[in-house]
């Protein structure tokens, strides 16, 4: 029974939900909005469970001499954004929250988001290693739209349409086949999950 | 060139003296165009029941005659020889105007644009042009909201899943009575047991990442059910698999996943709920957490299975210096190239959600992917078909498949 009640409420919510997609009415968008906000409101219950984790796996490190200082600095850092973040100024600009956020936590993100930079180039010089056939072909197109964004001369008009014929039929019908297929797929996995077939989001095949 | 000039500059001086509207039609301006006719407002179709179609016969000075309409200015009233009020304005040429308004109360305040079903508005046209010279108003022409409880732009959208249904109920059929299907093997499927058995040789941990999606989003489910097969071969292996995220409801379901996976593998005992940890909901603090898991736990194969955004690379990257087997799949085409790029294996698109099937080996599962490959035929018949008519100028499939949202 504790296995069978979820099954059905999907395979009844699921049904439910694939109706209201086709009918416009009022009552049918209450239904979707209501269904919504159940999400938020599950997200807030299980918000408890992720910063006990969050917690508990700090205060464990804690225990551990090699590990003490930095948890205890991760700690300390949690408690001064989340407590200057409930005074009374709160989020306001120049409060110590926002300039902590504004000073320190951006600029970290910025950091951390700069390094994409340095790996698409290690990246895109592992695939573009010209081994075999198909690899030299994807080198070949990749130099042509990259010379895009050089000055050619009278060489730019033919290389304009040459990178639009590859962005515009090899590369969309790529995308496109791709897309396709991951509509198919995400409708069978729907179809899946609904009928009960696909179990494992509970817990259990 | 030189008498527009000269118009342009009395409509400038008039404008400044003063005139108003209907002044300056009538005097020096010239004639004002003649004013549309045959106003009607039928109901909206596909909507909740608050919007009217308003539709005119254009001005016979639109694009003919003195040729000066500028644009039809749209006025709706609750009575027919009531106070009327404009509601908008549609550029010369066009003859229907979409007057939508479902906000009962804005800021707190009834919304006096707010169109309330199965009540009769009157509507009235006028052509403007020139700015200041208006056309008479039209006779009123009048209509209801009607709250619809069908969505016939979506029909064709209806056939397709009732026609995709039918394959994957008749699929499944076919595979409970004993039929068994050939699916193509897949290279990334096939390199997860070693991936593992690589992991469990060298003594060291899996990572699994299920993305920054949500737990409602398809890829980041067909990442649980990826992520269960993966937890029973290490609970049986006795690898520990590690799943930081980013979202405690995807933490809550991989924590379950998890500790049924190593229940079933008869390993109950070996289940750390800590594995499963969240780290932040935050993108790049979240990169930053399972980056440092790699290179402090030196972890030796990372799966990378659900939705990913800008991090896709940095993970990918940061595991291949950290010297991990790398298998990856995600629905997202802009973060494809990345992991092809820098992983191992990766399951392109579908490829993630069939994932269960082929690690399962289950035959309804496997019945699901034919019903897949079926639908997929029947979609390429109808685009080359497509094709080929359009082509001829024969626009009857475009028409029957065209989806009105």
């Amino acid at each position: 029974m504790k296995k069978q009640i979820p099954i059905y409420f999907v395979l009844v919510s699921g049904i439910v939900m694939i109706i209201q997609y086709f009918i416009p009415s009022e009552e049918s968008e209450w239904l979707f909005t209501y269904a919504n906000d159940w999400v938020i409101v599950i997200g807030i219950f299980a918000l408890a469970l992720g910063i006990w984790s969050l917690l508990r796996s700090e205060f464990k490190k804690l225990k551990n001499p090699k590990e003490a200082f930095y948890a205890g600095t991760v700690l300390f850092g949690y408690f001064i954004m989340v407590f200057t973040a409930l005074t009374r100024e709160g989020r306001e600009a120049g409060t110590l929250h926002m300039n902590l956020f504004n000073n320190i936590l951006i600029p970290i993100q910025a950091t951390i988001f700069a390094l994409l930079a340095f790996y698409i180039a290690s990246a895109a010089y592992r695939a573009f290693r010209a081994r075999t056939v198909l690899a030299t072909i994807l080198l070949l197109a990749a130099f042509i739209v990259m010379l895009r964004l050089i000055p050619l001369g009278p060489l730019s008009a033919i290389n304009q349409t040459a990178v639009g014929w590859i962005l515009a039929v090899p590369n969309m019908a790529a995308k496109r086949a791709i897309t396709m297929g991951v509509g198919l797929g995400a409708i069978a996995t729907c179809i899946k999950i609904i009928l009960g077939i696909e179990r494992t989001y509970l817990g259990h095949d | 060139m030189a008498r527009k000039s000269v118009l342009t500059f009395f409509i400038l001086a008039f404008a400044f003296a003063g005139l108003d509207a209907q002044e300056a039609s009538m005097g020096a301006l010239g004639p004002p165009p003649a004013a549309p006719s045959n106003v009607k407002a039928p109901d909206k179709p596909n909507d909740t029941g608050h919007g009217l179609l308003v539709k005119w016969d254009l001005s016979r000075d639109d694009g003919a005659g003195l040729d000066n309409v500028l644009a039809y200015e749209v006025w709706r009233s609750d009575a027919a020889d009531g106070e009327y009020t404009k509601r908008g304005v549609a550029v010369k040429g066009t003859s229907e105007y979409d007057d939508t308004d479902d906000s009962e109360r804005v800021n707190d305040e009834p919304n006096p644009d707010f169109i309330v079903t199965g009540k009769t508005y009157y509507y009235k046209v006028r052509a403007m042009a020139g700015g200041t010279a208006y056309s008479d108003f039209s006779e009123p022409g009048s209509g209801q909201a009607v709250e619809n409880w069908y969505h016939k732009g979506k029909t064709p959208i209806m056939i397709g899943v009732i026609i995709f249904w039918a394959f994957v109920v008749y699929f499944i059929f076919k595979a409970r009575q004993g039929q068994e299907f050939y699916v193509r093997p897949l290279a990334g499927i096939n390199a997860v047991d070693d991936a593992i058995g690589r992991a469990t040789e060298m003594g060291r941990p899996i990572l699994f990442v299920l993305g920054t999606g949500t737990a409602g989003d398809i890829a980041t489910i067909a990442g649980f059910t990826i992520l269960s097969r993966v937890a029973k071969l290490t609970a049986e292996y006795q690898t520990p698999v590690l799943v930081p995220v980013n979202d405690p409801v995807i933490m809550a379901v991989a924590q379950e996943t998890v500790r049924t996976a190593y229940l079933e593998a008869g390993r109950p005992e070996l289940y750390k709920p800590e594995n499963i940890s969240y780290e932040t909901a935050m993108q790049f603090p979240y990169v930053a957490a399972v980056n440092g898991i790699m290179l402090r736990e030196k972890t030796a194969t990372n799966f990378y299975m659900g939705i990913f955004h800008a991090e896709s690379l940095i993970l990918a990257e940061t595991g291949n210096i950290a010297g991990s087997i790398q298998i990856s799949g995600t629905d997202q085409i802009s973060q494809l190239p990345f992991f092809i790029a820098a992983t191992d294996y990766t399951l392109i698109g579908e490829e993630l959600y069939a994932a269960s099937a082929y690690l399962s080996k289950e035959p309804v599962q496997v019945g699901t992917l034919k019903a897949q490959d079926w639908a997929k035929a029947v979609l390429m018949a109808v685009l080359l078909a497509g094709a080929v008519l359009i082509s001829l100028a024969i626009p009857f499939l475009k028409n029957l498949v065209d989806v009105n949202l």
